[in-house]
């Protein structure tokens, strides 16, 4: 890695004569996708009527008693193996005592000293090259319900639907120096999970959340700063403005000659500022405890070894493969691989193209044309207007001459409507590329004959004008000759 | 028929069989008792009409093959019952009505059985002499002002005084034991994951057990063949293979090595404790049992972890008790004032007490002084059984180190109250079986109990036990219906 | 060890309970004469004792991924204290 440059990208904080460091790790908070609930049999489906999603169990009605979804925990394993991390044989659920109006038991159960997953590791890539970023320790919990201050002025209201849904908490270690950083972090977990199908990471759904935990230190320092935890952000955007104005907040501190409390913090988007959530802070004795309702959580190794092999290739090694198998830069395999959609997608037109393919026409058409369209009309990969049987199709004409490639946009333009066949199109639209160099040699020579001037002008050495005669070729045969074709042979006529 | 209460239930299944009684005949005669016996102030909730229903309903179409054929029983209220009122005993359960029913209960319905009503007991089952229930303390049908134990005391009251032929209590350091013994029943407290916990109100998680309360040992033992049962809606609940514990009830204990820990022998027992455990010794020998001396070292330390055990598991057990959901709810300015008073108001001064205990001893830097200590002190007393086990088959002890005590005898000292439990909390810290069976009198005429303490899942064998040696003590309870008028 | 009255306060908040200044005097007295008698406990050496937290002799067992319970929103806000067909109702939540 080149030093200069990555002492361009670095990150910090400068006042007056001193350079800020800021470190970050962030508690991810990710909903597991499962059916029922963690330890209730109750659907775990978004968007649902409020309180038609709880059970006598989520409402913590007396003499209720948690059983634990097995799914759940093999979701949490597989995640736990994606982030490269030990499993934990053997793990203990405990209590984590408070009150709040969304959190019936008037307890969250969660796991505190023995987490099912230890620690692991996963790599970013950055622009400057791969960072490693050290992985805590993985949990899994009970997600608390909602509560709505805005439906009543004196009354908050009360949803559980969200009450014991199944979330792994996946804890950092404070490897991270910027919000750029923060970003590629959060996409790779989101990656990984969609890979294994453990998390949808849908971000709008608040399946996916995080606590950032934010401190600063001068520049070369190795003592870590205290920290600030800046509670349940739910967009990279605003992860990355809270940890911006936290980290300025804690350095202009600093400058004043003041300290930084440990704290939470609420990130308050209106404002774009962190705000003390002091209220909070004297009830933070959560008094852990096991659960006496549970045990402790045994899985064997043929369990974990199941899982294993039932772990699809995941983004690291399917980039890896890119580029060997398929000969693709660096860069173009990170873009294919970072949504498992759109490698999914990739690999389809790959296989679809037959032997005589063009991979890096495939790679420019998917993350040229089709992802201009899909970001025009805000749409998945998953939703794309266009199959990739149909665009290995369309890359497989422009491959073989049938047509052009301006012919192609043409072509793409139409297939948007009804996902059309392009192969069709070319036919219905008599759009074949003119490649017979005996017709394209007629229309040359007339050409040159009704512009006998030009002609001349050229050879005397007005170079310019050869534009012009292809211009004048491609007009005559309605776009479709092959421009290639139409070079050649109006260099040979006008020498 | 006047008598009908005074049958046991086997009797009483028996002459519902062979068609001697009806279901109704019976469920009547208890209801009538039952309302002649409101000064006992046994129950909280009265379901008589309904039961009376059931029972005619029973006769019109029979199904005598079932192990309770029409027979009417009331619970304690810490038992939801569906659309029933369920309490616990206390304030902030006053109006809520399960809409389920727990899993040991509906074992019991299952089996024909006909519910009466709700019994009285402790606050969600914290108490050893039915004092704290917000509905009022329990009579003790052995004599006026005196209590019938607890937590269980409703229940234990319910059937000494023939208001019920049968009940269930709960046991999470003595609460069905102390009070039959202090009654003058037999009481069961099985092996922890034996009867399903679901749809109990939960005191103490890791301690609570349901079991059977009779006014013998067989009855006893049909009913435990009832409520046990493996339960995968309680991630606790042991899938062990179940005993036909009435069926397979013998009183040949010949051979049996039977454990007598010298521990039990506590300073300040009343001599006819000591004499009542002696006497015990001479039944079992009698029997054809061997007693061996043993060595439960640790049993001192049984009662301080019990009350940082217990406490630490209701403190959080009883946190859905905040207003929002079911219950009771007192106004308040802000949810935070809402939940304060709810709770203060909710909750009576004995709860309270165990609550802040409980919340202490988890409290940020004092688990490990606390909790963790005493889930280690917990673990030696587990030990300490272990061991006698590889030498013995059962363990025999007094119930009580007392006989029962008067009403508001005991109320201001928290700690004279919890030294109850002493000789019956090691086996709920151990996860053990253990029966109380009725032995003797004091010098009142109050009666006392004995307790045999059994191996993990061997029920049968306690129940042999106490089989044998009830033919050999031949107990008479001395009930002279004082409270009839 | 002694419980004094700010610890009091500190547990009555911690567990909910509002406490006035005479009851928290008598659970101080209360709490202090428990614990005396829970100290106990400190006679023993338990440095290499394992802690008990079930005496259940089994491990934890797993249920499928099934959706079993159904809406039954009537019956879970039937017993509630303030009356909505949809919605617990709490007095509002003071951040």
């Amino acid at each position: 890695m080149d030093k200069v440059t990555k002492k361009n990208l670095e990150y910090l904080i400068n006042r007056k004569d001193n350079q800020y460091e800021v470190v970050i790790g962030l508690e991810v908070h990710a909903q597991v996708l499962s059916e029922s609930k963690l330890f209730s049999t109750s659907a775990t489906k978004f968007g649902a009527e409020p309180n038609t999603q709880v059970s006598l169990v989520d409402a913590a009605f007396p003499g209720m008693l948690p059983v634990i979804n097995e799914f759940c925990v093999k979701q949490a394993i597989k995640t736990g193996i994606g982030l490269n991390a030990k499993i934990n044989k053997r793990s203990v659920f405990d209590r984590k005592n408070y009150f709040y109006a969304d959190l019936p038991q008037g307890y969250q159960i969660s796991q505190f000293k023995d987490p099912i997953v230890g620690e692991g590791k996963v790599i970013l890539d950055m622009p400057d090259g791969q960072k490693e970023v050290g992985i805590e320790r993985l949990h899994l919990e009970q997600d608390a319900g909602k509560s709505i201050h805005d439906l009543d002025p004196q009354n908050t209201f009360v949803d559980l639907n969200r009450s014991g849904v199944a979330l792994m908490e996946i804890v950092s270690k404070p490897d991270l120096r910027s919000p750029d950083e923060v970003s590629a972090y959060i996409k790779k977990l989101r990656s990984i999970m969609r890979y294994l199908g453990t998390c949808d990471g849908n971000m709008q759904e608040g399946s996916l959340r995080a606590d950032v935990n934010v401190s600063v230190r001068t520049k070369g320092s190795k003592e870590f700063g205290t920290r600030c935890e800046i509670k349940n952000v739910n967009s990279i955007k605003f992860m990355q403005m809270a940890i911006e104005y936290e980290a300025n907040r804690q350095v202009d501190l600093i400058e004043e000659g003041k300290s930084i409390d440990q704290e939470t913090r609420l990130f308050d988007t209106k404002k774009n500022e962190t705000r003390s959530m002091r209220s909070k802070e004297d009830a933070h004795d959560y008094r852990y405890f096991p659960d006496p309702d549970l045990l402790p959580l045994e899985v064997s190794d043929d369990f974990v070894n199941e899982l294993k092999n039932d772990i699809p290739e995941l983004p690291d090694d399917k980039k890896k493969r890119f580029i060997d198998e398929f000969k693709l830069s660096p860069y173009e395999a990170t873009i294919l691989v970072s949504d498992i959609d759109t490698a999914k997608y990739f690999e389809e037109v790959v296989a679809k193209m037959g032997k005589n393919k063009d991979i890096k026409l495939a790679v420019n058409w998917i993350t040229g044309e089709l992802f201009a369209v899909l970001n025009n009309k805000n749409l998945e990969i998953s939703q794309s207007p266009v199959s990739a049987k149909n665009l290995a199709i369309l890359v497989n004409l422009i491959k073989n001459g049938t047509i052009s490639g301006k012919i192609a946009k043409t072509i793409f333009e139409l297939m948007l409507d009804g996902d059309k066949d392009p192969q069709k199109i070319v036919e219905e639209k008599g759009l074949k590329q003119e490649s017979d160099p005996k017709a394209i040699e007629a229309l040359i020579d007339k050409i040159i004959n009704d512009n006998r001037e030009k002609a001349i002008e050229y050879k005397q050495g007005k170079e310019k004008l050869f534009g012009f005669f292809v211009g004048q070729a491609m007009k005559a045969s309605g776009g479709k000759a092959n421009p290639q074709l139409i070079n050649e042979i109006l260099k040979k006529k006008l020498q | 028929m006047s008598d009908i209460t005074k049958q046991s239930l086997t009797e009483l299944v028996k002459n519902i069989k062979s068609k001697k009684l009806s279901s109704t005949d019976v469920t009547k005669a208890f209801i009538e008792r039952s309302e002649k016996s409101k000064e006992l102030n046994a129950y909280i909730t009265e379901d008589f009409k309904s039961a009376l229903n059931k029972a005619k309903k029973f006769d019109q179409k029979p199904n005598l093959d079932l192990k309770l054929p029409g027979i009417p029983m009331a619970v304690k209220d810490l038992f939801c019952t569906k659309n029933i009122k369920t309490t616990a005993g206390s304030k902030i359960l006053n109006n809520f009505v399960p809409t389920y029913e727990s899993t040991v209960t509906e074992n019991i319905w299952n089996e024909g059985a006909i519910l009466l009503g709700k019994l009285n007991c402790d606050e969600f089952a914290m108490g050893s002499s039915n004092e704290t229930s917000f509905f009022g303390n329990v009579q003790n049908p052995i004599d006026k002002n005196l209590v019938p134990g607890g937590s269980s005391g409703g229940s234990a009251s319910a059937v000494a005084g023939q208001l019920t032929p049968i009940t269930i209590g709960t046991d999470t350091g003595g609460s069905i034991r102390q009070p039959a013994s202090f009654t003058g029943i037999v009481g069961l407290k099985p092996t922890y994951g034996s009867c399903s916990r679901y749809g109990i109100v939960a005191f103490a998680s890791s301690l609570d057990q349901a079991g059977p309360m009779a006014q013998n040992v067989k009855d006893c033992a049909l009913l435990q063949e009832v409520i046990s049962s493996y339960d995968p809606k309680d991630s606790t609940s042991i899938d062990f293979k179940r005993n036909q514990y009435s069926k397979e009830l013998t009183n040949n204990i010949k051979g049996k090595k039977i454990g007598i820990p010298k521990e039990y022998r506590v300073d300040g027992m009343p001599k006819e404790i000591e004499d009542l455990w002696q006497k015990g010794i001479q039944y079992v020998k009698d029997c054809g049992a061997e007693t061996v001396d043993i060595s439960l070292p640790h049993t001192s330390y049984a009662l301080p972890t019990y009350y940082i055990v217990a406490p630490a598991e209701a403190s959080s057990n009883l946190a859905r008790y905040d207003g929002v959901k079911y219950g009771f709810r007192a106004k308040g300015e802000n949810l935070i004032d809402m939940y304060e008073k709810t709770r203060s108001e909710g909750f009576g001064a004995e709860v309270q007490r165990r609550i802040m205990i409980g919340t202490y001893v988890l409290s940020s830097g004092y688990y490990d002084a606390y909790y963790l200590k005493a889930q280690k002190v917990r673990k030696l007393i587990k030990n300490d059984f272990d061991d006698a086990y590889k030498k013995v088959d059962a363990i025999l002890t007094p119930s009580t180190p007392s006989s029962a005590f008067k009403i508001g005898e005991k109320t201001d000292d928290p700690v004279s109250m919890y030294l109850n439990d002493i000789f019956t909390v090691p086996v709920n810290l151990a996860g053990l079986p253990g029966i109380s069976i009725p032995a003797g009198h004091d010098s009142n005429g109050y009666p006392l109990g004995l307790q045999i303490i059994g191996k993990a899942f061997d029920e049968q064998n306690i129940l042999n036990i106490a089989f044998a040696m009830e033919e050999k003590i031949n107990f008479k309870n001395k009930i002279t219906d004082w409270w009839i008028k | 060890m002694s419980i004094d009255l700010k610890t009091i306060k500190h547990i009555s908040k911690l567990s909910r309970i509002s406490v006035d200044e005479k009851r928290a005097q008598k659970l101080a007295g209360d709490l202090n004469s428990i614990f005396d008698f829970i100290e106990k406990l400190n006679e023993l050496k338990t440095d290499n004792v394992k802690p008990l937290t079930s005496v259940a002799v089994t491990t934890l067992r797993l249920r499928p991924d099934e959706v079993k319970s159904k809406n039954i929103r009537e019956q879970i806000v039937k017993n509630s204290p303030q009356d909505n067909e949809d919605y617990f109702v709490v007095p509002k939540v003071i951040e």
